[in-house]
Formats: structure tokens, C-alpha cells, sequence
């Protein structure tokens, strides 16, 4: 019949249709204030986690103790435990530093860029993606501070007055380094809690017993809701956001100067910074999809956690994803174009040497599998999507470790030259640092508001006073305000 | 303040809804109340201008702790590696701004971001473990769903048996007395 619509099902759970002249809901499922409190503080108010939050717990806690006695063992020995060589002297501490930092920018991007650009669906995911960043920025720590070998004098890095009254040298990248990840870890923590803070309060003032009350009521700071505290506490988030975002983009160039200042062929580049932080945002978002897809389904959060969300997230991975595969494409083509032996030679060994399988495997990871998300079936199914997730953990650590590893292991001098094999070690104390920041993990989700409630009520309908008219797009706050003869007062 | 109102810090109102709350807060402003405040489990946007709020000089403060930073990196990075210890390196100069600036920004942003936040909690006076709102079994609920309205007694415009009609009007659900 002419001028029948199509009609199909409608799940009402799938609020991923792009319908331009429709509202995209944010929480679904008909939650209200109450219910919405109800459904992010009963998972932090369990008596008694379930039986795989323990099992999974010890067996974090476990590879936690590995990394740990490692790191002992290589301290009391010495960096020879490790596979370095002559000239791979840096080997999985910084590849694994790099990887953890980058995985780190997650959070930070949602929190502070996607809240200048008022996207509003981040709501629903930042305090989790936060709380992921500190977490992994805590494990990326951890290596550099390890690979100086002699960690009783690692002080040396910060400007502290020793016993050889010399400071350090400023003009240094790994210097800027030290730096730019301590500004970096220092404020998505203080991000972190001040956003935290209201939500503490509402865990504050649901507890039952006397220890939780006095746990979330310390931690709360006293926080009791006056819209003369959210005047302030508004403005500094922003400004928070603001200062945060260029931080964003400087920490992995600055991580990313570590090889570009030097003058080994493949480090020498000026592309790294762009290159390194839209990595870092891709292997970012593909850990928070790790995460998030489990989390929300075992604590039925798929009110909150919409596939609207999984699929924003999905497509920021492809845009990210896609210039790290034109970053490689480039690469290729400046070392071709500027006529440099070296240059040339460091990326034919890097696809076709002895490292060939580890730069297939990156390329198979980072370049064609986010290309899947094209597809709205894939970008929407959270069992593709977490299966191309672990494709990108995986890609962007063999891309930090062809980095480093490919173009160290043969450097000027082919008498030099050696190939890096990690040793037990080596692997035993990356696949700890899993354990610890998977036990900070589930420590979070047990003890903690995962959902930034606060803000999630802001997105919801009812908050909006003055509302008859919504704008389409994602239901936000931004209503134009009502025109009435309000004078602000002096 | 007249001598009956010893003993209590004020009048607690609680609405349902946050529309109320803002109608609410308009009346209590025009009507001239200067020590009051209203409470809501998130930022509600014309608050401000439905209670009058001036705009908060945060800014300012987080500026001058940019500034700071920045002087301090500035300084720092020239008397440790040009003066105090003059370190050659490459025969580069000692101190030269390019290879400065790294340090420099992420000082300037360091102690921005924690004068953004020392001074908003410092300013909003927190931590502040107790408060005579507390007491109210029904506030426990200002983190979750209801909205409040609280009338202090030591404004000049209160008094007791005037303030609590006034309160009583302006629609909540519960009103209320709060000691000190």
C-alpha cells in the first residue's frame, strides 16, 4: 500500500536510531530520581559482593603478589633480569609504560574534552572511565620508575637538593616526561574526587551502619547539595575540564618526545605527537569498551549505560583508529619521500625484518579491525564490539613495542645489531601490573558510585524546569533559559 | 531575631519537584531574605538568578595559581641548570625558553588545577563535618530525589511565627524546624 511506513520492533532497550528529528534519550527504562539512586548505590551497598567479585578479586590480588615479587627480584639483582641488550636498551618497561599511559587518556578525554563539546551521553560512563584512567596511569608508573635500575636514588628525577648538589637537567624530554605524567595523574585525581564528591554524599546519607556512614561522610567533605556549593563547585569543574584538556593532548606528546627527540631512524619523526595521542585516545577507548560492556550487563546498568553510548564510544574508536592507520601510511611515505637511507631502511626492516610478525599482527589489530565499525549491526552488537576491543588492546601494545623494540635493535652499525627476546620476567611482571589494575578495578566498582549520579540526574527530562519545548538531539540541560524578569541581585 | 527563636538555626522546606523549589526560591528572594539557601541533589540551571547568586570570583584565584606556576617553573628551571649548577650539555645555551616550555606548561597547569580546587572547597567551606541540616531526617534525602529550602534564623527579616506562615506557603511538602 502507498504511503504505509515500514513498522519494526522496537527493543526497548536500542535507542541507537538515527533519527534526526527525534530526542535521543539518555537513560531509559523509565528511571526517575529514586530509582535511578536506588539502582547506582545498591550495587555499593551489597552486604556481600558475589561469588565471582571474589574469585575474580583473588585472582587479581594474585597477579598483583607476581608483579610485586618481580619487581623485587629485579631490584635485588639488577636490570640483567630482563631481556635487554646491547642496543635494546629499552625493552617492555617502557613498551609497557607507553601502553598504560596511553590506555590512560580515556577518562580524561571523556571528562573534560567530551564536557566542553556538551556531550552529554558522557555522563552515564566518565566516573568509570576516570576511575580507569587513575588506575592504569598507576601501572604505567610503576615501569619507568623500575627501568632506572637503581630505584633507591630515583628521587634524582624531581628537583630535590642531594648529597651531589646537582640538579636536574630540564632540557631533558625523559625529564619532561617525569612531569608531564605526575601534572597528569595528579589532576585526574583531583577530577576524579571533586566529581565524586556529591555522589559520596548520597552513599553518606543512605548508609546504615556507622562505619559506611562515617567512610562516605569523611570522604564527602560534608557535602550537603546548596546551590550556593554548586554555583562554585560548577564553575571549577569547568575550569577543571579546561585546564585538563590541553593536558590530554601534551601528556602523550610529551611521552611521544622521549622518541622523537633522540636520532634513531623510525623514533626521528615530527608526526609522533598527533600520532601518539590519537593512539592513545583509540587504545583509551577500546580498555573503557573492555570494561564497560561486562560491567554494565552484570549490574544491569543497560538503563544507563545505553548501546547509544557503546556506539558513540565505538565510533570514536573508529575515527581514532583510522588516523592511526593513516599515521602508519604516512610514516611510509616520508621515508620514502625524503630520500634517507636510514629512514628508508628502519621501516623495510620494521614490516619485513625480524619483527615482521609483531608489525602484522599490529597492523591486523589497529588498522583493519576498528574498520568493522563501518557496520551499525557491529557497532551495535556488544559481542563484535568487545571482540574488536581486545583486537586494540592488543594492536596498540605490539605498536609501542615495534616502536621501541624495531628500530633500537638495529641502529647505525650492523656489528651492533642484536634481536630482543623478553625473558619470564619480563612477561610476569606485564601480565602482574593486569592483576593490580584489575584489583583497583573491582575495588572501585564494590566500594564506589560507578555512575556519576549528579550528573546523570541533569540529563534526565524532569531536571529541566523550564522545559516544554526540547531541543532535538541528545536530552541535555541546555534549554535556552526562560525569559523572566529575574534580576540578578548585588 | 527575637528571644522566642533561641535555639533554632532555621526553617526547613522540602519540595517534590524542582520546579517548586526554583518558584520557591524566587519568593524567598523577593521577599528580601538574605541568609537562606536552597539544596537539590544536582545543579539546577536559573538557580542562580531565581536566588540571586553573584557570580563567583574563582576565576580570579585560579588565574594568579596559573601565574604562579608558571613563574615558578620559569625560575626554577633557570636557577637549578643555569645558575646554581650551570649544566652544559651539547653546547647548548643554559637556559633557553624552547626547551623550558614543556615544564613550564604543565607547572602552569599543576598549580591552576589545584588552586581551582583547594579554592572552591575552601570557599564553599568544606569540609565542614557538621551542620544543624543534618538533623533532619527528611534532608537525607536532598543526595537523591527531594529539593529543600532552608530560612536561617539569623537573617533580620526572621521571625518565628511570620517566617514559619511564610514557609508554609510557598508549597512544599514538610516544613519544618531546625535546632542548632
Amino acid at each position: 500500500m502507498i504511503g504505509t511506513l515500514q513498522t519494526t520492533a522496537i527493543d526497548p532497550l536500542d535507542n541507537t536510531a538515527e533519527d534526526p528529528t527525534r530526542t535521543t534519550p539518555l537513560v531509559l527504562g523509565g528511571l526517575n530520581l529514586t530509582t535511578l539512586t536506588d539502582k547506582v548505590c545498591e550495587i555499593a551497598e551489597r552486604p556481600r559482593p558475589s561469588r565471582a567479585w571474589y574469585l575474580a578479586f583473588a585472582a587479581a590480588c594474585s597477579l598483583t603478589v607476581v608483579m610485586f615479587a618481580m619487581i623485587g627480584y629485579l631490584i635485588v639483582t639488577g636490570i640483567g633480569v630482563w631481556g635487554l641488550n646491547n642496543p635494546v636498551g629499552w625493552g617492555w618497561a617502557i613498551v609497557n609504560f607507553v601502553f598504560w599511559v596511553g590506555i590512560g587518556h580515556a577518562g580524561t578525554l571523556i571528562s573534560a574534552i567530551l564536557f566542553l563539546l556538551r556531550q552529554k551521553w558522557r555522563t552515564s560512563i566518565n566516573r568509570f572511565a576516570e576511575a580507569m584512567t587513575i588506575f592504569a596511569v598507576i601501572c604505567a608508573g610503576i615501569f619507568p620508575a623500575i627501568h632506572v635500575g637503581r630505584i633507591w636514588v630515583v628521587y634524582w628525577l624531581f628537583p630535590v637538593p642531594n648529597y651531589q648538589s646537582m640538579w636536574p637537567n630540564f632540557r631533558s624530554p625523559l625529564l619532561w616526561d617525569v612531569f608531564a605524567v605526575g601534572t597528569y595523574a595528579t589532576v585526574s585525581l583531583l577530577f576524579w574526587y571533586t566529581g565524586m564528591v556529591p555522589d559520596l554524599a548520597t552513599l553518606r546519607d543512605r548508609a546504615r551502619t556507622k562505619g559506611r556512614a562515617i567512610f562516605y561522610g569523611v570522604l564527602a567533605l560534608g557535602w550537603r547539595g546548596s546551590h550556593r556549593h554548586w554555583h562554585r563547585y560548577e564553575k571549577a569543574y569547568l575550569i577543571l575540564a579546561a585546564l585538563a584538556t590541553p593536558l590530554v593532548v601534551s601528556v602523550h606528546s610529551v611521552v611521544s618526545f622521549d622518541f622523537a627527540v633522540a636520532q634513531i631512524p623510525g623514533w626521528h619523526t615530527t608526526i609522533f605527537p598527533p600520532y601518539f595521542v590519537a593512539g592513545a585516545i583509540f587504545s583509551g577507548f577500546a580498555m573503557v569498551g573492555t570494561l564497560l560492556v561486562p560491567v554494565r550487563k552484570w549490574f544491569g546498568l543497560q538503563k544507563l549505560i545505553t548501546l547509544h553510548h557503546l556506539e558513540n564510544i565505538n565510533k570514536i574508536i573508529l575515527a581514532t583508529g583510522s588516523i592511526v592507520g593513516f599515521a602508519y601510511a604516512t610514516e611510509f611515505f616520508i621515508a620514502w619521500y625524503s630520500a634517507n637511507d636510514a629512514e628508508a631502511f628502519a621501516f623495510i626492516n620494521r614490516s619485513f625484518g625480524p619483527y615482521a610478525w609483531a608489525y602484522w599482527i599490529m597492523v591486523t589489530c589497529n588498522v583493519i579491525a576498528p574498520q568493522f565499525f563501518w557496520f551499525k549491526r557491529i557497532r551495535t552488537s556488544t559481542a563484535f564490539m568487545w571482540i574488536i576491543y581486545i583486537f586494540v588492546n592488543i594492536g596498540m601494545w605490539f605498536e609501542r613495542f615495534i616502536i621501541t623494540v624495531s628500530s633500537l635493535s638495529r641502529d647505525f652499525l650492523p656489528a651492533n645489531w642484536d634481536y630482543f627476546s623478553p625473558t619470564a620476567v619480563d612477561v610476569l611482571t606485564f601480565v602482574g601490573s593486569f592483576g593490580l589494575f584489575f584489583m583497583l578495578v573491582l575495588i572501585f566498582i564494590r566500594y564506589f558510585p560507578m555512575v556519576a549520579m549528579a550528573e546523570v540526574k541533569t540529563v534526565m527530562p524532569l531536571a529541566h524546569v523550564s522545559g516544554e519545548s526540547k531541543p532535538i538531539g541528545d536530552y541535555h540541560g541546555d534549554i535556552p533559559e526562560e525569559r523572566d524578569s529575574d534580576e540578578v541581585q548585588r | 531575631m527575637s528571644t522566642e527563636d533561641k535555639g533554632i538555626y532555621g526553617i526547613l522546606i522540602e519540595f517534590e519537584e524542582p520546579e517548586r523549589l526554583v518558584e520557591g526560591c524566587r519568593q524567598v528572594r523577593d521577599r528580601g531574605f538574605e541568609k537562606w539557601d536552597a539544596f537539590s541533589p544536582f545543579p539546577i540551571h536559573g538557580m542562580d538568578r531565581a536566588m540571586g547568586i553573584r557570580e563567583t570570583r574563582l576565576p580570579l584565584l585560579i588565574f594568579a595559581g596559573g601565574l604562579a606556576g608558571l613563574a615558578t617553573a620559569l625560575l626554577m628551571q633557570w636557577w637549578m641548570n643555569a645558575i646554581d649548577y650551570p649544566f652544559l650539555i651539547s653546547g647548548k645555551p643554559l637556559f633557553g625558553l624552547p626547551a623550558n616550555i614543556p615544564i613550564t606548561f604543565e607547572l602552569t597547569v599543576l598549580f591552576a588545577a589545584l588552586t581551582t580546587v583547594i579554592g572552591m572547597w575552601w570557599r564553599n567551606g568544606m569540609p565542614c563535618l557538621y551542620h544543624p541540616v543534618f538533623k533532619s531526617e527528611h534532608f537525607r534525602r536532598v543526595t537523591a530525589d527531594r529539593f529543600f529550602i532552608v530560612l536561617e534564623a539569623s537573617d533580620k527579616k526572621f521571625e518565628l511565627q511570620g517566617t514559619q506562615e511564610f514557609a508554609e506557603s510557598l508549597g512544599g511538602i514538610h516544613v519544618e524546624q531546625l535546632e542548632e
